[in-house]
């Protein structure tokens, strides 16, 4: 825990300086509140009207954690189910980059049109963008098996069902998270994207109805609440990682 | 009785003949060693008694039965230990078992406490040195429920120190638990001080060139390797791969 702190020092000192760059910047220069609003000032509109967005920003968090778990387990899903069918496997596998390139941006409206204004199109949006980046690392790591691990196993009788359980899903394990927490970080995006379209709550449309009537301030609250919220969502899965793969971390502890 | 029958297996991969006619069997309860030069086979020849491929040609029978291509008959302890890392050294020794029916933690245990690898029970594979890695993967075999196992060269990977140890410890091990053990190896010294029976295979394609029956007495101790008769054995086995060379 020191360690870490020790070592995340120079990131929140850089991090610091340019914070006091801006104020003193916006200081000197004069700069209108509504073009470029002092730290000082967000800080103090963070504050004073946590009651206007904290609705909005609970709204978002509900969104991003159920839109990133459908995603999650959509990928997960897929990513095993594409393992055990090699030959769906060719079939499809084609198909999951291209639905990468759907751009968002237009897919949204038409997104609207068909669902409606409810949560059905944001979290599609949500996840198609969570899903991709877990399924590939999921797959990734399910085929990466060693070998001799492989032959071991099947030469003590393992069925598949046990060589998948006990040997490529834990092996695969380091790979699918960092499948995660990209996602997890793309959630965030996605969640505020899928709230421009249209919906009555969330940062998304705090943050549409902030720029639309030249509160900067309020505009640039909204981008540190995205940025915190990403922020804590990788912390958390973070954790999870740290728990679930412990013993990657434990090792040439003893030698002859 | 017979433990294990290899009736004249032949196996070849991408039209390169590996394996050609191999016949031999074990008793129950022996000690049998197959010495071979790198790349003979003898890796393959595990591979086809577990039932990882089939052979093009002849059978294997364990205990009478005919299991040519049946997956989890032998126990089977691989060239590099093999341990999974995530699971600690006691989750590791019971995996084969627990593949085919409900582990025994505590005779798991007690075979660790044998090992001597007390204190390591909850450690991962990356805190042990090699020497104690092959000797988790030997109690994984050991704790497994078939009756014959397979080493394929444990200790080819050890020092000489660590290697000396481990073929003492084996013995010690063996002598207590008694089953049938075919072991492989391209280190001479070893297969005779451990083994009943010696079997030697030509190279390219491997075929059973001869066998040599051991008649030092056990228990062994390593002393044994220096005396007159251990040497005149050398000899004659080191002749014979000669004249395959
Ligand atoms: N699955 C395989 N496919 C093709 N060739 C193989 C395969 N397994 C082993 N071989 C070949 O068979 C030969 C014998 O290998 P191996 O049984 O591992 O030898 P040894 O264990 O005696 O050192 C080697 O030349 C190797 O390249
Ligand atoms: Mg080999």
């Amino acid at each position: 825990m020191t360690q870490r702190f020790i070592r995340g020092w120079r990131p929140v000192a850089v991090l610091l300086l340019f914070i006091l760059l801006w104020e003193l910047c916006s200081r000197w220069f004069d700069i209108p509140e509504w073009l470029l609003p002092p730290p000082s000032l967000i800080l103090e509109t963070g504050i004073s009207s946590w009651a206007d967005y904290a609705p909005h920003l609970f709204s978002t968090i509900r969104l991003t954690f159920l839109g990133f778990m459908i995603g999650a387990c959509f990928g997960l899903l897929l990513a095993v189910l594409l393992h055990l069918l090699p030959s769906v496997r060719e079939a499809l596998y084609p198909l999951l980059i291209l639905s990468q390139n759907i751009p968002i941006i237009v897919l949204a409206p038409l997104l609207v049109i068909w669902f409606g204004f409810g949560a059905l199109p944001k979290l599609i949006i949500i996840v198609l963008v969570c899903f991709f980046p877990i399924a590939i690392a999921a797959m990734d790591g399910l085929r990466q098996t060693n070998p001799e691990w492989m032959h071991y196993m099947k030469m003590s009788g393992a069925t598949k069902g046990q060589i998948f359980r006990k040997l490529e899903w834990p092996n695969a394990l380091p790979s699918i998270f960092s499948g995660v927490k990209i996602s997890a970080a793309y959630s965030v995006m996605g969640a505020v994207i899928s709230e421009w379209l249209g919906a009555n709550k969330g940062i998304g449309v705090y943050m549409t109805l902030a720029s639309s009537s030249f509160r900067t301030d309020r505009v640039f609250v909204a981008i540190f609440l995205i940025m915190g919220l990403s922020l804590l969502f990788f912390l958390l899965i973070n954790l999870l990682e740290k728990r679930m793969t412990s013993w990657q971390r434990k090792g040439g502890g003893v030698h002859e | 009785m017979n433990k294990l029958v290899v009736d004249q297996l032949t196996k070849s991969f991408d039209s390169s003949i590996i394996l050609q006619n191999v016949s031999f069997s074990i008793q129950d309860g022996e000690f049998v060693s197959i010495l071979g030069p790198s790349g003979s086979g003898k890796s393959t020849l595990f591979h086809l008694i577990g039932g990882l491929y089939r052979p093009d040609s002849g059978e294997i029978y364990i205990n009478g039965e005919r299991t040519t291509g049946e997956k989890g008959r032998i126990s089977y302890m691989p060239q590099s230990p093999s341990l999974l890392p995530w699971r600690t050294i006691l989750e590791n020794v019971v995996l084969s078992s627990e593949i085919i029916e409900q582990p025994n933690k505590s005779e798991a245990l007690n075979m660790i406490q044998q090992a001597g690898l007390e204190g390591y029970e909850h450690a991962y594979p990356a805190q042990l040195s090699g020497g104690m890695k092959q000797r988790a993967s030997f109690i994984r075999s050991l704790l497994s429920p078939q009756s014959l196992i397979c080493l394929d060269e444990p200790f080819s990977a050890l020092d000489e120190f660590t290697r000396m140890d481990m073929q003492e410890w084996l013995l010690s091990i063996w002598t207590e638990h008694r089953r049938s053990i075919l072991f492989v190896t391209h280190n001479i010294e070893e297969a005779i001080f451990l083994s009943d029976r010696v079997i030697v295979l030509s190279d390219r394609p491997a075929k059973v060139q001869r066998e040599f029956t051991i008649p030092f007495a056990r228990p062994r101790h390593s002393s044994l390797m220096l005396t007159r008769e251990f040497l005149k054995w050398k000899k004659e086995i080191f002749e014979e791969l000669k004249v395959l060379v």
